[in-house]
């Protein structure tokens, strides 16, 4: 179902807006997709990591010896082989990074700072062999104290990661070293005064696990340096400049040097534009006489080493007044980064009150280091932490007031001319019309009945980046369109692309034949990350559009012997004087008019629009198990314009899946040592088919008005709101607030028994 | 002597395929490294993301935990081995209809673990195919297309038959 504004004028579209196959949809239910793990070459060799054992350590000595003895093993590298990166700060979307942290990170210095820290990596000529060689290095520790804990970690008292960490105390370092690394502070208004207006307080304490993203294909990346100082990497990434920017960085190699040729990719979420492995394959390939050499992680090393986005302990206090409007908020977010500064607690306290008009509000923020994995984006970076405790603090709220919760968020919900407790203003945004959309929707009409049984609704806001991209096309003898982007396809982009391109000349999305280029074949583009693909590679996509056809304009102008600026082109046909030509029919005729039509475009959108999304949740909480089961949910959001209807809904229902996750089961978890014990996909419980219903969607449509076909990202904000929601409905069910994350039966039958007394 | 290669003789998507293996290598890394047969994924190699499901004389196994030295003289289908001379399988062709992958990375173990379920199970209800499927993981989708897509590929061969 598409709702559109009534004050958006329905533009009529050929091709945006519908559903046509995804150009890769053969190779992907076949089998024939090339992911990187897919490639092989003669020759090549298989590499291995030694990880470490210990959650913080110091590393006193590492022997190889026996390893590079062993028959079979070619190379082996450790952090010695790589250059003294000096401190630097690099974009790494949606966030930056300290790229000697980032070195550190892909092979550990002089200490281990996580259980799984990379120590050292061989190549051999089987993954066997591989294995059996890297038990031979021997490496000497010396063990310190693990910080595990986000709020221990922050005390003075505190074992210290990073002995050269300062404190970035609101823009001033600090002298003693510290395990936070930043504290920010966003402040508007006058809180005391705020809270002085309200009539109903609430303060709660949130605390949230460390989660991973949980693609289903491990990191992988294969390299070979060639003897002429060429590199060329095959691998599984979100952003192929990226991984050429950071390799380059962390070798001292230019980037013209490097070409990343960028696989298939088996779901990132954020977690696959930080590089792993990938300066390590280069090393080892160099090292081993110029071979190629394939490293993929294991499920394990995935889960230990990679990805995770922070665990948070999170406070918050709003206030209302009787009418139901809040006066005031504070809030104090300390996230987990992880073993490297960098956490996603900025993202939070943006998040955290952004669907709503605030007068007055103070928020503090504190990335802090513990000693677990270096924390990298997770879809929405650090949002659906701050909106689990808000957005749960808001449905209290609501109760106290006696107000229904849409109807309150109506009432405080920020429209155009809003400010942001971050700053910005908000142009025309589309909060408004997901509560409308929700509160008319089939399921929040439909009554809940039974015991046990609860609804609740939660609602979330992701900014959206915009970035830089590339798009190249060049028109084929039989009216096709090949068009070379730089945009991994994580989800069905290339047709979203591809679907701009045919938009802008008026031909079918099945007449484009949409590619994703490397690093040599196409202009620089930023990651598929942030929302930004279908928003700015499209626009690119779109500027493709325009150029070629102004040039075949000037064609059919040589044809007919006339001005270009005469001839009309619509629906994809040309015509002047009573004349006409289809494009395939001019496309067959450019030999003969001058020779090929090719057009590129690059664009650098600073920012695309934010979007907003309420989510609807019904759940059936068995009070003996504690076991919620989603009996209904619905997920609104606003697309700002759909281009490709079924993906934008299969990203809503994708977030919805992953924000249940998130809610009800997953969670790191280490023993006293730091030791990660539930490092695999059976004790890491992600959701399966029997834990979900089927996810109802409703798109509501607010056009972005700085992007040509009114795009706005879809992919983060769906996983904002899920926590909230169900923690909300979980309280409609059987009268239990949950402030902890996971909320697992466990947990929520130890809070009905402490309710019980 | 762990080294030696076993020679294997099986029947591979209905062809009679010969190889070398070493006792301790799965059945999953000998299709993938040693036959080419990479559209048989590996998320997890112990058994508990089904993204590299195949149907062992008929019945659905992980091909991690699986040895390829027990598939001597059996019968294995892989996701290659799922499209016939005529084209896609109805449940490839209903995958796509329905947009019911996003990465496509778990795509062909669920696809081999929805021909599985059709086989012994023409008409799933589905509560039946969510019960089948759930011992594969998918990240992106949440599920609901790829149940759609199952239950509307078992109509759609019904018609077929």
């Amino acid at each position: 179902m598409t709702t559109l504004s009534a004050d958006e004028k329905k533009q009529a579209y050929g091709v945006i807006g519908k559903n046509p196959l995804r150009h890769d949809g053969t190779d992907k239910v076949t089998g024939r997709a090339q992911y990187g793990a897919d490639i092989r070459f003669p020759g090549m060799l298989y590499g291995a990591m030694l990880r470490s054992p210990h959650a913080h350590a110091r590393i006193l000595s590492i022997d190889t010896s026996k390893a590079e003895a062993y028959p079979g093993v070619k190379a082996v590298v450790t952090a010695n082989d790589l250059p003294d990166v000096e401190s630097k700060i690099a974009e790494l979307g949606e966030g930056t990074i300290n790229l000697r942290h980032q070195s550190n990170n892909v092979l550990a210095k002089d200490k281990v700072l996580y259980f799984g820290h990379a120590v050292a990596a061989l190549a051999a000529i089987n993954p066997h062999v591989a294995e059996e060689a890297i038990a031979l290095i021997d490496v000497k520790y010396e063990i310190l104290p693990p910080v595990l804990d986000v709020r221990k970690a922050m005390q003075a008292d505190s074992a210290i990661l990073l002995d050269d960490m300062r404190t970035d105390e609101l823009g001033k370092k600090g002298d003693i070293p510290s395990n936070v690394a930043a504290h920010s502070q966003e402040q508007v208004g006058d809180i005391e005064k705020g809270f002085q207006d309200a009539s109903v307080i609430v303060e709660r304490e949130f605390f949230t696990s460390m989660v991973h993203q949980g693609y289903i294909e491990p990191q992988n990346a294969t390299a070979h340096y060639n003897p002429d100082g060429q590199i060329t990497i095959w691998c599984s990434t979100q952003g192929s400049f990226g991984v050429r920017e950071q390799v380059a960085e962390i070798l001292e190699i230019p980037v013209s040097k490097i070409r990343v040729i960028p696989m298939e990719i088996g779901g990132g979420f954020g977690g696959k534009v930080g590089v792993y492995l990938e300066p390590v394959v280069v090393l080892l390939s160099r090292k081993s006489g110029y071979r190629p050499v394939k490293m993929a992680m294991s499920r394990a090393d995935v889960l230990a080493a990679t990805g995770p986005t922070s665990g948070s302990y999170i406070k918050v206090k709003m206030g209302a007044n009787e009418a139901g409007k809040i006066t005031a908020v504070q809030a104090m977010l300390a996230y987990e980064a992880g073993a490297y500064p960098g956490s996603p607690v900025g993202g939070g306290m943006g998040v955290m009150f952004a669907p709503y008009r605030i007068e007055n509000a103070l928020v503090d923020g504190y990335d802090v280091l513990v000693n677990k994995p270096r924390t990298a984006a997770y879809r929405a970076p650090g949002g659906s932490n701050a909106a689990f405790a808000s957005e749960t603090v808001i449905d209290e709220l609501c109760e106290r007031l006696g107000m229904d919760p849409i109807e309150f968020r109506l009432l405080n919900g920020a429209q155009e001319g809003d400010r942001r407790v971050d700053g910005p203003v908000y142009g025309r945004i589309g909060f408004v019309e997901t509560l409308e959309a929700a509160k008319n929707s089939p399921h929040y009409r439909a009554a809940l009945e039974g015991p046990n049984r609860g609804r609740g609704v939660a609602s979330g806001f992701w900014y959206n980046y915009g970035g830089r991209s590339s798009a190249s096309a060049s028109i084929n003898s039989d009216g096709t369109v090949s068009l070379l982007t730089g945009s991994v396809d994580i989800g069905g982009t290339r047709t979203s692309l591809a679907m701009q391109l045919a938009e802008s000349l008026g031909i079918p999305a099945e007449s484009i034949r949409p590619s994703v280029a490397d690093t040599d074949s196409v202009g620089y583009t930023e990651g598929t990350y942030g929302s930004r693909t279908t928003f700015a590679t499209g626009w690119a996509a779109y500027e493709v559009g325009k150029a070629l056809k102004e040039k075949l304009l000037e064609r059919a102008a040589l044809i007919w012997e006339t001005e270009s600026g005469t001839i009309q082109f619509e629906n994809g046909a040309f015509s002047f004087d009573g004349k006409q030509m289809t494009f395939a029919e001019l496309a067959s005729q450019l030999n003969e008019t001058g020779g090929p039509i090719v057009a590129s475009a690059g664009v650098r959108p600073e920012q695309s629009a934010p979007t907003f999304a309420t989510h609807i949740v019904d759940v059936e909480v068995d009070p003996e198990t504690g076991k919620v089961d989603i009996l209904r949910y619905t997920a609104v959001q606003d697309a700002g314009k759909a281009i490709y209807p079924d993906y934008v809904a299969s990203q809503m229902q994708g977030g919805v899946a992953q924000g249940a996750g998130w809610a009800l089961n997953e969670e790191y978890l280490y023993d006293d040592q730091g030791r990660l014990t539930n490092a695999s996909l059976l004790d890491y419980r992600m959701p399966v088919t029997l834990d979900l219903p089927m996810i109802e969607t409703i798109i509501v449509e607010v056009p972005n008005p700085g992007h040509p076909y009114g795009v706005r990202g879809v992919g983060e904000v769906p996983i904002v709101p899920p926590p909230a929601a169900l923690a909300n409905a979980i309280y409609n069910a059987i009268g239990v607030r949950m402030a902890i994350l996971p909320m697992r039966p466990a947990r929520i039958v130890a809070e009905l028994n402490r309710q019980k007394g | 002597m762990m080294n030696r290669k076993v020679h294997v003789q099986a029947i591979i998507n209905g062809e009679e395929v010969e190889f070398l293996c070493e006792p301790r290598q799965s059945l999953l890394e000998v299709l993938r490294e040693t036959l080419g047969l990479t559209g048989t994924k590996e998320g997890c190699n112990n058994g508990n993301c089904g993204a590299c499901n195949v149907i062992l004389d008929g019945a659905l196994v992980n091909s991690c935990l699986v040895l390829a030295v027990e598939v001597s003289g059996r019968a294995v289908t892989t996701i290659e081995g799922i499209a016939t001379a005529r084209g896609l399988h109805p449940l490839q062709e209903k995958f796509i209809a329905h947009a019911a992958l996003q990465c496509g990375f778990c795509t062909p173990g669920f696809i081999v673990a929805a021909k599985a379920l059709l086989d012994q199970n023409p008409n799933p209800s589905e509560s039946e195919a969510r019960q089948w499927l759930a011992g594969n993981l998918c990240r992106c989708t949440g599920y609901d297309r790829i149940v759609r897509a199952v239950m509307d590929a078992a109509q759609a061969q019904e018609k077929l038959l």
